[in-house]
């Protein structure tokens, strides 16, 4: 019956959302106010339906109901309870169910938090949601319904995914997809827009906190994803330029020149039908993503059941929705002014330029995505496109990008003077010299693209510190007084160059040894000595291990017990590697079993991984930064505002 | 209006590519050992480890090698299929149990019933290394002069013995 009900929630839900969808956008054509106001009231009716339906879904986990199909097939009655509730999300049906869950959140979100926006806007934005939402409602209830039942019902489960079996899996989809669908509100404003024909700085005032939004969860979905990658799968890498990964990179850096477009849009009112053309793009970027990893088309290390129907499905609605889009962007954007001029040198200009590099690169990584795809349908034979082409075109276009972010914020608008910024970048300059020089120099050896990153994050970090000291000066205030997007914006460049750092080290002195280790032999690997005790048997709740024991130790100095595992997991096929890590910061050293050799030898990797944990602390700075940008005093004073007025008014009336 | 057209078109352009991507599986990359002799090898039997086999001995029969392994759950959903070739369709197939536990290996058999002409232990899975495999079960299909004339990825259905194995062995048969 429980399950039941959950369908039924989501076939209503499909019913609310057909109806917002047309009775708001209707409404907002003909200026009905009670039409219009129907968007807030079905906006909140969506979301408490999908979540009746999703908290059921959880149930029948919870309840070990194998009768439901998609129960059956992602869980077993040996999985600890923790992993069953995140099992939810596991699989491809109650994946979409969640990003279901989030689209109606982020719809009801928009409806909460948008008091000071026009009526006739907000109906707009919801009932484009609301539209949305019915398509991948369509898709669920027509292709992937989680809540089918199994007759007759098998006595167990086949088990979850053990490479999903970790506490990266509980936290890693819901994040990636909060940002995916994210976009989809920034969608809906720019469809708003071009409706009513009003693309101004409002409209981009307006976009901005929830363009951030999204961006900060797709960038730690993102970072959280490269760093389970690194831990479970055992290779030692964090980025693979894996199809999957690439299909939420590329919305990432459309996304990042979206918010700094949207800026320019905001400030100045130029780059409207730029700006524009981004949001759409976004969240079409977003949908050929979930299209290229549910339908098969591609093939990735992330293996979800494909099935045709659904690649067709799906095609059909990136079809629809962006076809759509483009359409009303190319009927709409030739009446759209120009907005602010500027001069050559001025920080719009700046901006452009880093916009233009960023949807390059997404370009670039895009086509390398594809390129196997294209080559294939035109009959040229199969191919597969490897990292060696993604560090090839993606690092030449990343330079420039980070070259301009120490310029950007020290140029004027409108019109800055070329000697006034090369003064301002003397320190850095100075600064990231040294550092590019100093720091291979301290790793004892030499490497050009290493002096390279060094230099650019130096640079970067230099002139975000002296940014923030002369605005400190100039306002004579303390670091906390500042405006909170301005700080933010800091932040996250901070943390793009800690970022750089990262790479920059792990890429340049990282070192890999596959050694061989009896019971009771010392190794040294990285400066680190290694001494093997043996393996022993371990059981865990639906797993049997095998389990290493290692010290760890440096100049004879005892440091610590490392356990690097090897796993079978009861009913599914694979087994697992699960690393041991010693991480302090500045370097991990992380050891892996590898297969057993003769007279109880084991095959044993060990890798030294210079600064790996900057690569995260920077993803980590750069959502820390959208997280300061979005709660900026500008954005809730306005809503203050707004409510003493309406007070106010009341009060005189 | 005509420049605002050109992201419908490169769209548009997009679409076409992808819905060709549709028609096309990817995952069935050929497996470069087909018509090639299959690779020679000699494995302790996993039933008594004293007596060896290689495939030299089945020159002169049609025959199927499977590979399967206790720890593998899709082996287990397979497993019936793989009986009513040898039972219903006469079809000899030689286990090629890999990367497993002797003893684990030979319960799952005593449990699940064991219709395999043989089975021999491929512990290390060096003799997986050399005949490709990537993922268990996979079943390869071998004819008399010992060539690989066909491989199955994951497990076996009722619908590809109906389809495609059992008419390639009667053809081969011939």
């Amino acid at each position: 019956m429980i399950p039941e009900i959950g369908h039924f929630a989501l076939i209503l839900t499909l019913f609310v959302a057909l109806a917002q969808g047309g009775i708001t956008l209707a409404g907002a054509a003909r200026g009905n106010a009670t039409w219009i106001g129907f968007a807030r009231p079905a906006a909140r009716a969506q979301f408490s339906l999908v979540a009746i339906s999703f908290v059921l879904l959880m149930w029948s986990f919870i309840v070990k109901d194998f009768s439901v199909s998609y129960v059956a097939v992602n869980s077993n009655s040996q999985l600890p309870w923790f992993y069953r509730m995140a099992a939810v999300w596991g699989g491809h049906e109650g994946s979409l169910l969640l990003w279901l869950l989030m689209q109606t959140g982020w719809a009801y979100a928009v409806s909460l938090f948008s008091r000071q926006l026009p009526d006739v806007m907000v109906a707009r934005v919801l009932g484009v949601l609301g539209l949305v939402t019915a398509g991948f409602l369509l898709f669920v209830l027509l292709t992937s319904n989680p809540f089918e039942r199994l007759v007759p019902a098998p006595m167990e489960g086949m088990d979850l995914n053990p490479l999903l079996q970790d506490v990266g899996l509980i936290f890693h989809p819901p994040l990636l997809y909060m940002g995916y669908v994210g976009f989809s509100v920034v969608f809906a404003f720019a469809i708003a827009a071009l409706l009513a024909g009003q693309l101004d700085s409002a409209w981009a005032r307006w976009s901005r906190p929830w363009a951030t939004a999204a961006w900060l969860f797709l960038t730690l979905g993102i970072a959280l994803g490269s760093w389970w990658a690194y831990y479970e799968l055992g290779w030692g890498g964090w980025w693979f330029w894996d199809p999957v990964e690439n299909s939420s990179f590329v919305p990432w850096l459309v996304g990042t020149a979206l918010i700094h477009s949207l800026a320019v849009t905001e400030k100045r009112a130029s780059f409207k039908n730029w700006t524009v053309l981004l949001a759409i793009s976004t969240f079409a970027l977003s949908l050929l993503g979930a299209f290229l990893v549910r339908s098969g088309v591609l093939t990735s290390v992330h293996a979800f059941a494909t099935d045709p129907r659904r690649g067709v499905f799906l095609l059909m609605l990136f079809a629809v929705v962006v076809g759509s889009s483009l359409l009303l962007f190319a009927i709409r954007a030739p009446k759209v002014g120009l907005g602010g001029r500027f001069e050559l040198f001025s920080r719009e200009s700046l901006l452009l330029v880093n916009n233009v590099l960023l949807a390059v690169a997404a370009g670039a990584v895009l086509l390398g995505t594809l390129y196997p795809l294209f080559i294939d349908a035109l009959g040229m034979g199969k191919i597969s496109v490897g990292p060696p082409y993604f560090n090839l075109v993606f690092v030449p276009l990343m330079v420039p990008a980070l070259l301009l972010i120490a310029v950007g914020p020290v140029a004027n608008w409108k019109r800055a003077k070329l000697r006034d910024v090369l003064k301002q970048l003397n320190l850095p300059l100075f600064v990231a010299v040294v550092a590019g020089v100093g720091v291979p120099f301290l790793y004892g050896r030499w490497s050009a693209l290493v002096a390279l990153g060094i230099a650019l994050a130096a640079w970067i970090a230099t002139a975000v510190v002296m940014g923030i000291f002369k605005r400190m000066r100039a306002t004579r205030s303390g670091l906390l007084a500042q405006p909170r997007s301005w700080m933010g914006m800091h932040i996250a460049h901070l943390g793009m160059a800690v970022f750089v750092v990262g790479v920059t080290l792990v890429m340049g002195y990282e070192t890999e040894q596959d050694i061989r280790m009896a019971p009771g032999q010392t190794v040294t690997a990285a400066g680190y000595e290694l001494t093997f005790r043996g393996v022993r048997s371990e059981l865990g709740a639906n797993y049997a291990a095998q389990v290493g024991d290692i010290v760890l130790s440096r100049d004879g100095r005892q440091l610590r017990l490392m356990h690097p595992e090897k796993r079978n997991y009861f009913f599914s096929e694979m087994p697992m590697t699960e690393v041991a890590i010693d991480a302090n910061g500045l370097r991990h050293l992380y050891v892996a079993l590898g297969e057993p050799l003769a007279d109880g030898a084991w095959s044993v990797r060990v890798h030294y991984k210079p600064f790996i944990d900057w690569i995260w602390i920077g993803c980590i700075l750069m959502a820390l930064g959208g997280l300061l940008a979005i709660s900026d005093r500008r954005y809730r004073l306005k809503r203050r505002e707004k409510r003493t007025a309406v007070i106010a008014q009341e009060a005189k009336a | 209006m005509s420049r605002f057209l050109f992201p419908l078109i490169g769209f548009v352009v997009l679409l076409g590519f992808l819905a060709f991507g549709l028609t096309l599986k990817p995952s069935e990359v050929p497996s470069p050992l087909i018509d090639k002799p299959a690779p020679a090898f000699t494995l302790p039997q996993l039933a008594n480890p004293g007596e060896t086999f290689s495939p030299d001995a089945m020159k002169g029969k049609v025959w199927l090698m499977n590979v399967w392994a206790s720890w593998c759950f899709a082996c287990l959903e397979e497993h019936p299929v793989i009986r009513e070739l040898t039972t219903e369709h006469g079809v000899p197939v030689v286990g090629l149990n890999y990367k497993d536990i002797r003893n684990e290996a030979i319960s799952w058999l005593n449990r699940h019933g064991d219709s395999y002409l043989v089975t021999v232990s491929d512990t290390q899975g060096r003799v997986g290394i050399d005949y490709g495999v990537y993922g268990v079960p996979e079943t390869f299909l071998i004819d008399q002069t010992g060539v690989i004339r066909y491989k199955h990825i994951g497990p076996v259905t009722h619908d590809a013995v109906r389809d495609t194995i059992l008419p390639m062995i009667r053809e081969l048969e011939k």
